[in-house]
């Protein structure tokens, strides 16, 4: 028996385009335990790596390098039958509901539709039974919900839809990729406690995508931040974000507007025009050339990634090398 | 590093400045089979000389409507019901096309929703910018076009060597400084900029967002900052006006509204910004909201609000100035002959 959930070791996935390949993922590691159950944010900008994540371990992109292991398991590698095990296992909730949906048939389909391709159900009572009770769990009443069509439905409410068909199979994780950011502020709350009540009440984990800090701050447990496919920085989300290590993430954790008219931006930050530009670093750190602190060193090396607090907190930054740090 | 440009007292108030945009009674309805949508329906506000009006409210409020309502840039199936926009003096929706387009960039203007990706890709940055001008002031010299242009460049922190280029050899950030550029090439009195930093990350929106603080300080103009993003409009206006299914509920000063939101609605939206300093339980509510082509009668906010009381089912709420530079439309607040204002919540719960 393994006592991890999910796996992925020195993930590796290159995009072909001509000549000039796009690195997406670097050499990505995490490991999920399988208990207790937690949700881990990958966080960063867009074109950072996060949905290469999410597609490679729903097994809709294929690893350029590395593995993925579920419960122990090469995914890549399973039978047929271990193949169907781990798409019931691992759900998907995505960013826009409306996408999901057919607008041409009621919630109800949706429901069915799950109900059969999972073979779940042996009579029509049984399977009502089951989704309404997942309803429930989303805080949603069949009556209300099942005979309306996706666009009769709140943005908040599509999104508990999803995961009350994602928590219907049981599964042990839920990809969530930026499940709420199409979704109005005041209805967020509701589609975040339906994650964090699935994680506690029925111990099931979330790898949750998303490039906004503060629902992260709310509801995470570890986070990882990505900065152009490499991990900057890592550790429980509430150390990460309190006190950031990592010039990127200090940068980027400052630059999230704060919701009070007296605390205001502090001085005006320039961006360099390769940046903009969008010329990636080929060797040495990707922050390289936006990175205030920057050092030689940093230019042709890779930083892995030092400890640089408690509870598993880590940055990848030469800031962090004793030996880089007495040369320099 | 350049002095901070967002230090300025947040409670100097504009409200003893000059009008320069007066938005009166205006409505703006959508066609559809199963009846008219009732997108903007109703809103006054007032724009003073040099000020930021923050426009918020949740997708769908009717945000954009609005901009494009005083504009005089309605298509079908969308129709201005009624209204009066004035600006320096006459009214944009009683003129000719010919006016307003006279009027367009010159005094108003408008970066709408997604600007950035609807540049020409087969035009040159210079060429879509020249282009913005000559139409307003006839041809001109290719060396007094490129010295403006790249005086315009500079303002809004752009390097001339996109000059050049096209649209798509620029990442989001510069693309939506173009936008800006062109905005402020005929040196309007009035902005208006609709979710001009919402697709940007966070890095990226703050560099965009000082730069349009700066030009804005720099010209002297006004300007109206659509967004849904309460962190933002904090950081970046003067007052707020809050819309939900196209009423206006609350204007406010900004210190005011983040600090004492008058309407239930404000202060549901201040509460549900979510805090990167605190983890806080989560404030959960039901999106209940009404069919948009068929509003109950009474007050907008009704079916989600939680004080809802008989008189929100039948009469809408007057406006009522809560306290100075707050005006709020709910039933809560009622003016007493002395000009004071009460709460109702006070006297419910202290008779
Ligand atoms: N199908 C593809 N072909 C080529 N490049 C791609 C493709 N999908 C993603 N990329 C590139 O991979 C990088 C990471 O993309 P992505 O995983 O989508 O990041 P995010 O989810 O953070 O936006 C980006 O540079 C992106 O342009
Ligand atoms: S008028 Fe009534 S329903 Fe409307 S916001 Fe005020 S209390 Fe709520
Ligand atoms: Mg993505």
């Amino acid at each position: 028996m393994s006592e991890t959930l999910l796996q992925i070791r020195n993930a590796t996935k290159v995009y072909k385009q001509g000549k000039n390949d796009v690195v997406a993922l670097q050499d990505f590691n995490l490991t999920i335990a399988k208990e207790p159950a937690s949700i881990v944010t990958i966080a960063g900008e867009s074109g950072s790596g996060k949905s290469t994540i999410a597609n490679l371990v729903l097994g809709f992109i294929e690893l350029t390098s590395g593995e993925i292991l579920f419960e122990g398991r090469d995914v890549s590698q399973g039978t047929a039958n271990e193949m169907r095990e781990y798409r019931r296992n691992v759900q998907a909730v995505f960013q826009d509901p409306f996408g999901v949906y057919n607008p041409y048939y009621r919630v109800q389909h949706v429901f069915d539709l799950v109900v059969k391709n999972f073979k779940m159900a042996n009579n029509k009572n049984q399977s009502r039974e089951m989704i309404e009770e997942a309803l429930n769990v989303v805080g949603l009443y069949g009556e209300d919900v099942l005979r309306k069509y996706p666009h009769q439905l709140s943005g908040g409410q599509r999104q508990r839809i999803m995961m009350a068909r994602a928590y219907m199979v049981k599964p042990k994780l839920i990809v969530a990729d930026e499940p709420v950011s199409m979704v109005d502020a005041s209805l967020r709350a509701s589609i975040l406690d339906v994650m964090m009540r699935l994680k506690e009440e029925s111990n099931i984990s979330f790898l949750y995508i998303t490039h906004d800090l503060s629902t992260a701050y709310q509801i995470g447990d570890k986070i990882m931040l990505l900065y152009q496919g490499t991990v900057s920085e890592t550790g429980v989300a509430t150390d990460v974000i309190d006190t950031p290590k990592h010039p990127y993430v200090q940068l980027l954790v400052d630059s999230v507007p704060k919701p009070d008219p007296n605390i205001r931006w502090e001085g005006e930050i320039i961006l360099p025009p390769e940046e903009e530009m969008r010329t990636t670093a080929k060797a040495g750190c990707r922050f390289y050339p936006r990175c205030p602190q920057r050092m030689d060193h940093c230019k042709n090396n890779l930083p892995p990634l030092y400890t640089v607090g408690d509870r598993g907190h880590e940055a990848s930054c030469y800031l962090y090398d004793e030996e880089v740090m007495a040369k320099a | 590093m350049s002095q901070p440009i967002n230090n300025r007292s947040i409670t100097e108030t504009y409200e003893n400045k000059d009008v320069v945009l007066d938005v009166k009674g205006l409505r703006v309805y959508y066609e559809t089979p199963k009846g008219d949508v009732l997108a903007v329906d109703g809103i006054d506000f007032k724009l003073y000389e040099g000020e930021t009006l923050g426009l918020v409210g949740e997708s769908g409020c009717g945000k954009s409507t609005a901009a494009m309502g005083i504009l005089q840039l309605i298509t079908p199936p969308g129709r201005i019901v009624s209204g009066e926009v004035w600006l320096d003096s006459s009214n944009l929706l009683a003129m000719s096309e010919e006016e307003l387009r006279q009027r367009r960039w010159t005094k108003l203007a408008l970066i709408p929703q997604g600007a950035m990706n609807s540049l020409n890709p087969t035009m040159r940055i210079s060429a879509q910018i020249r282009d913005v001008i000559e139409t307003h002031e006839g041809r001109k010299r290719g060396d007094d076009i490129k010295e403006r242009i790249l005086e315009l460049f500079k303002m809004v922190g752009l390097p001339g060597r996109i000059y050049d280029m096209y649209p798509h050899e620029l990442s989001g950030g510069m693309k939506q400084r173009v936008c800006i550029a062109m905005a402020i090439a005929l040196d309007p009195m009035v902005i208006i900029a609709d979710e001009s930093t919402s697709a940007l990350d966070v890095v990226v929106q703050r560099v965009v967002a000082q730069t349009m603080l700066r030009v804005k300080e720099a010209l002297g103009v006004s300007m109206i900052m659509i967004g849904h993003d309460m962190g933002l409009m904090a950081q970046m206006v003067n007052r707020i006006a809050v819309m939900y299914a196209g009423h206006i509920v609350e204007i406010a000063g900004v210190e005011e509204l983040f600090y004492k939101p008058g309407h239930p609605y404000s202060q549901l939206l201040i509460e549900s910004v979510p805090s990167l300093t605190e983890r806080k339980p989560l404030k959960i509510t039901e999106g209940i909201t009404h069919d948009p082509r068929n509003p109950p009668p009474g007050c907008i906010f009704q079916l989600r609000c939680p004080f809802v009381m008989d008189e929100c089912r039948s009469v809408e709420p007057p406006i009522v100035e809560i306290r100075p530079h707050q005006q709020v439309a709910c039933h809560l607040y009622k003016e007493q002959e002395d000009g004071s204002v009460i709460d109702v919540r006070d006297i419910a719960t202290n008779p």
